[in-house]
């Protein structure tokens, strides 16, 4: 079942169109990417099931209704700007916010009590935010946003600000969010970052959405036939070895090891008849597909639609 | 709402908390009863006593200084130069030394000790009147006697007359006091607590937290949180210093009951001509004010002061509340903050005509205008003002401040999300017809 339907949302500025017909089917228990350069349209969408603004045209449903008022409960945001109240203690802060979402304030004491314990920062719960560092207001933040235990989370760029020891600790915490049944939006320009964690995404440029999908189903689609072969030997011998059915793209040598890159002009390719056709011949050291990154879809899709324009700077948001 | 409870609650306590409350809440009053203490603190402190040496050489002024508590005058019939030079041998603080004849009568005062300028101030006013009566008997024959009975003593008294035929004396003096000082307070008010909204706002903006609170509430229910719960601080403020100044003036008074008893009497009364009180006579003064209190409405004058404190308030803090939305940092406020601070400083000037004539059009039309009649009509309450006047000056700034606030909340809910941008009067003309 959908936990999130988006259905044919307008969104315009005085100036520019911000979303164009956007339609996504959120699947529960998923990690969903939303994932486009900067000023594409992701903070509006985002911003519109949070219903801080409302779309011009179109519907969105939470668990198939209508999103409303009584929906925000559900959901959890931790924004791209993030930011807290200076002067305001940690734990008097969280302890608002938290209220702010519904939360009676005695569960709401003894849950963050809990995580500060999992996060191991008990002792920062009288300090003011001021005296925290960038990273360690980025932690009670995350806490703030999942408090309340929504069944959706919406996380936009969550990873930026933090170092890579809590980078992971927030990924692990985000993969567990989801194992016991919560469904996170997971909003990025940053491509690497959603191969690792996300089952399925949604590309948007220029308001418009222009991929989504499963990961895996997406990268089939995507694969672009070609592999990489390293081996020791003559290369004379390699190129008599492949048949016809190879373009070579690229052969590096280095230490009598050498690389090559090969494409197939037909579907028929594949790892297995590589290896079948270069076993005689060649020492191989490895044989694998090519998968194309995420990225590398993104700039291929970008420029089928707009080949002149396939840089990752937006217009303004 | 519950949720609104909570911002409003948020707001409170984090600004009562805060050390400049309590600092300012205690210093207020002690600065208020210093107000009104020190004056007459000093005057019992006056306790110096003085005596001077009168050398009349023209003969026309003995016995014509008048003794006081604190100051002598003693005619001696000696040389100058004598007296000059056994004066640091002598009991005397100064030498008062008059010669010439009539009209050029000069008079100098020699002094080990500073007389107070009042002290002279006395000397050279006795000198005049007794110059003047002896020019007026010379030249015209008329007598001191003859010419106090000639002078004439007018009061006006006004007296209000309404339509039943009922009259009504009222003081304009006092009723400019009480409608002045009311509008001050809330002229005050409305500044001091409407730059805070603004600059609350501009807190949440830069410190990027408003986007996570708006996810759980809506801006209008955020502003209107902040709005009240401001208002809150400045009424407990107000109240703190009330009851504060109520409890330092009475120890002080207390304090200083045994000096201001062994005071002159007409210490006092010097001190209070010295503050403007007027000429009146104390005893006299009690009454009358009594008497002008007990005909000024001051029920209807402490309800009206609460809803025009609170009105004016709610009004223009709605709009302090839009300019902190439209702006990045408290520097860029300075272009919108002009069509805020214009009517209010009008309305404040123009107080000032209005106490002169309190009925007058001008008077009238500001009073029902939002924008001034939390001031204007504060000045002209004490004056009494028509049932139906006030009713429709309330009345109409109920209604501003409803379309302040749904001007506000649409710009506000748009600006707190706009980052970067320089906004100017035409964008913010726009803001008001985005779509939610």
């Amino acid at each position: 079942m959908d936990i999130l339907h988006v259905k044919r949302v307008y969104k315009n500025y005085a100036s520019h169109t911000a979303l164009y017909n956007i339609s996504l089917h959120v699947p529960q228990q998923s990690i969903f990417g939303l994932l486009g350069p900067n000023g594409a349209g992701k903070t509006s969408l985002i911003r519109i099931i949070n219903q801080i603004t409302a779309p011009d045209k179109g519907e969105v449903y939470f668990e198939r209704e209508i999103l409303s008022q009584k929906h925000i409960s559900q959901i959890g945001y931790l924004p791209e700007e993030r930011g807290l109240y200076k002067k305001m203690g940690v734990g008097e802060q969280a302890l608002y916010l938290a209220q702010l979402k519904g939360m009676n304030k005695n569960e709401a004491k003894v849950k963050l009590k809990k995580w500060f314990q999992k996060f191991e920062i008990e002792n920062w719960w009288d300090k003011k935010v001021e005296e925290l560092s960038k990273g360690m207001a980025q932690k009670v933040q995350f806490i703030t946003t999942v408090l309340h235990e929504p069944k959706l989370l919406i996380l936009d760029e969550p990873f930026s600000g933090f170092d890579p020891i809590n980078t992971n600790l927030i990924k692990k915490e985000i993969l567990e969010l989801r194992d016991k049944g919560s469904t996170i939006i997971f909003s990025t320009h940053n491509m690497e970052s959603v191969e690792e964690i996300c089952d399925h995404i949604a590309l948007i440029n220029k308001s418009k959405k222009i991929l989504d999908g499963k990961v895996n189903e997406i990268k089939n689609t995507y694969r672009s036939n070609s592999y990489e072969i390293i081996f020791e030997g003559n290369m004379i011998a390699f190129s008599n070895a492949l048949w016809t059915g190879f373009e070579i793209l690229s052969t590096t040598t280095e230490r009598g090891r050498t690389t090559v890159k090969v494409k197939g002009t037909d579907d028929r390719m594949s790892v297995n008849l590589l290896i079948g056709a270069l076993i005689k011949d060649v020492k191989i050291i490895s044989v694998h597909e090519i998968t194309p990154s995420m990225n590398d879809i993104f700039i291929q899709k970008v420029s089928e639609i707009n080949p002149e324009d396939i840089s990752e700077g937006g217009s303004d948001e | 709402m519950n949720k609104i409870s909570l911002i409003i609650k948020r707001e409170y306590l984090t600004r009562v908390k805060k050390k400049s409350f309590v600092i300012m809440t205690i210093l207020g009053p002690l600065l208020m009863a210093a107000l009104m203490i020190v004056p007459i603190w000093l005057s019992t402190q006056d306790q110096d006593f003085q005596i001077i040496e009168v050398i009349d050489e023209t003969g026309l002024f003995i016995n014509q200084f008048e003794n006081t508590k604190t100051l002598r005058f003693e005619h001696q019939f000696v040389n100058i130069e004598a007296a000059k030079d056994s004066f640091y041998n002598s009991k005397y603080t100064s030498i008062l030394y008059i010669t010439g004849i009539g009209k050029q009568s000069t008079a100098k005062m020699y002094y080990k000790k500073q007389p107070g300028l009042n002290t002279i101030s006395k000397i050279e006013s006795t000198i005049e009147d007794g110059i003047r009566n002896i020019e007026l008997k010379e030249q015209f024959n008329i007598s001191k006697e003859q010419l106090e009975q000639i002078n004439p003593i007018v009061n006006v008294e006004t007296i209000f007359r309404n339509v039943d035929g009922g009259e009504e004396t009222k003081s304009s003096t006092i009723s400019s006091v009480l409608g002045f000082g009311g509008a001050i307070i809330i002229y005050m008010f409305i500044f001091l607590y409407g730059v805070q909204v603004m600059r609350g706002v501009i807190e949440e903006k830069t410190s990027r937290i408003v986007e996570i609170i708006i996810s759980s509430v809506k801006p209008f229910q955020l502003m209107l949180g902040k709005i009240v719960g401001i208002a809150l601080v400045g009424l407990t403020q107000f109240l703190l210093w009330i009851i504060l100044t109520g409890i330092i003036i009475s120890i002080a008074q207390v304090a200083l009951q045994q000096n201001i008893e062994v005071a002159d009497t007409a210490a006092i009364e010097e001190v209070m001509k010295a503050q403007g009180a007027g000429n009146v006579d104390t005893t006299n003064m009690g009454n009358q004010i009594q008497a002008v209190i007990d005909e000024i409405p001051i029920f209807t004058l402490l309800i009206s002061f609460l809803f025009y404190f609170l009105g004016g308030y709610l009004l223009y803090g709605a709009l302090f509340a839009a300019i902190g939305s439209a702006v990045d940092s408290e520097a860029d406020t300075q272009q919108f903050m002009m069509p805020i601070t214009i009517p209010l400083i009008f309305a404040f000037v123009v107080a000032q005509t209005v106490i002169q004539n309190p009925d007058g059009s001008l008077a009238f039309w500001l009073s029902l205008f939002p924008l001034t009649s939390p001031i204007i009509m504060m000045v002209r309450i004490p004056f009494g003002v028509e049932t139906w006047e006030l009713l429709l000056s309330m009345f109409l700034l109920v209604l501003g401040f409803i379309g302040t606030t749904w001007v506000a909340g649409r710009i506000y809910r748009t600006g707190i999300l706009m980052y970067g941008k320089k906004v100017n009067y035409k964008e913010l003309w726009k803001w008001l017809f985005y779509k939610g």
